[in-house]
């Protein structure tokens, strides 16, 4: 088992403590607030998995590569980019998913950009946004943000 | 109320799980036409799954720890009228506390700017809240190492705060020009 593991579980077993210490009730309605969350993504979690296990079981690693790789161009880094800014997959389960692409030839430029724009813009949330902070802040936000991640992703591949 | 929430929680359930039925049943068909792929694949799948089951109660107990025991008026109390350097760390402390999917920290949002709190510290508590989320940061630590993590999180953090001041110069900027009861129009109504 990873130090990761253990320090997260240990870490949250103390929080609960501390919590139940000072409100018996609140951390209570805290687990199942948890429990109810694990509930709906565990589905999500089954088809993450199984598909993670048909990319890197049937996609060849030179294709992946190909795409997405070191020596992919700027082309492959937009698509990533732009599939992560539409697509709709809870973060939690979108980091197995990441990593399943690293391990299977992708660059780190491309995982960080695809992580990036898939956590910080939201299309399918867009509406709701614009109606509570008006279409100008959203749209910069948005727009701002897929450039900022593009950023990002070019200087993890410098740093890493 | 509670019974609409309810429904919609019951109902995404069931689309999601119809959504995995279909997912096993194309891995099935091709793992029947292609059996020199059953070890590898099977073997991928557990390995992430054993991954993701080791940290995901933590990370769900976490997040409802959170949400139960910050409030949205503790959220705006803190920040509707900080400033400076202190302004932009605690809007990216109070993003990053676990505390639920974005589409609730846009109403969140909205009432801090009616607060009169500053458009950059709304936008990067905002994106704080979209991607520096603990238990985000928990599972990319898990899944992509400590070094990708880290790099990434000094990244976005760095970037994020710019994108801040950015935006609120623009935003400034284009409401100085035309009359300033034109402002009223982007005030959003609760």
């Amino acid at each position: 088992m990873s130090a990761t593991v253990i320090i997260i579980n240990l870490a949250t077993l103390a929080c609960f403590i501390l919590a139940f210490l000072k409100d018996r009730q609140k951390a209570i309605r805290g687990l199942a607030v948890a429990a109810k969350a694990f509930i709906r993504i565990l589905p999500l979690v089954f088809i993450i998995i199984i598909l993670i296990g048909l990319l890197l079981g049937f996609v060849p690693q030179a294709l992946i590569a190909r795409i997405i790789g070191e020596q992919a161009g700027f082309d492959g880094l937009l698509l990533v980019a732009f599939l992560g800014a539409i697509l709709h997959i809870p973060s939690l389960i979108s980091y197995p998913l990441a990593g399943s692409l690293l391990e299977g030839g992708a660059s780190v430029t491309a995982v960080a950009a695809f992580i990036t724009t898939l956590t910080m813009i939201g299309l399918l949330t867009l509406p709701l946004e614009i109606k509570e902070l008006g279409k100008k802040m959203a749209f910069l936000r948005n727009g701002l943000s897929f450039i900022v991640a593009l950023l990002i992703a070019l200087l993890m591949g410098v740093i890493l | 109320m509670k019974g609409k929430k309810r429904a919609v929680f019951w109902r995404t359930f069931l689309r999601d799980t119809l959504f995995l039925v279909i997912v096993l049943a194309v891995a099935v068909v091709l793992l029947g036409f292609f059996p020199e792929k059953r070890v590898v694949v099977t073997r991928v799948s557990w390995k992430f799954f054993v991954e993701l089951i080791l940290i995901l109660p933590a990370v769900m107990v976490l997040m409802g720890l959170f949400s139960v025991f910050i409030s949205r008026e503790t959220v705006v109390k803190y920040l509707g009228k900080t400033s400076g350097l202190k302004g932009f760390l605690l809007a990216l402390f109070f993003g990053a506390l676990p505390t639920g999917p974005l589409y609730v920290a846009f109403p969140l949002a909205a009432v801090l700017i009616q607060k009169g709190a500053r458009r950059a510290n709304i936008v990067i508590f905002l994106s704080a809240w979209a991607c520096i989320k603990i238990p985000q940061e928990v599972v990319e630590l898990q899944f992509l190492g400590l070094k990708f993590m880290a790099a990434r999180l000094a990244l976005i953090t760095i970037f994020v705060i710019l994108m801040g001041l950015i935006i609120e110069r623009i935003i400034n900027w284009t409401e100085q020009r035309p009359a300033p009861s034109k402002k009223a129009d982007h005030s959003p109504d609760i």
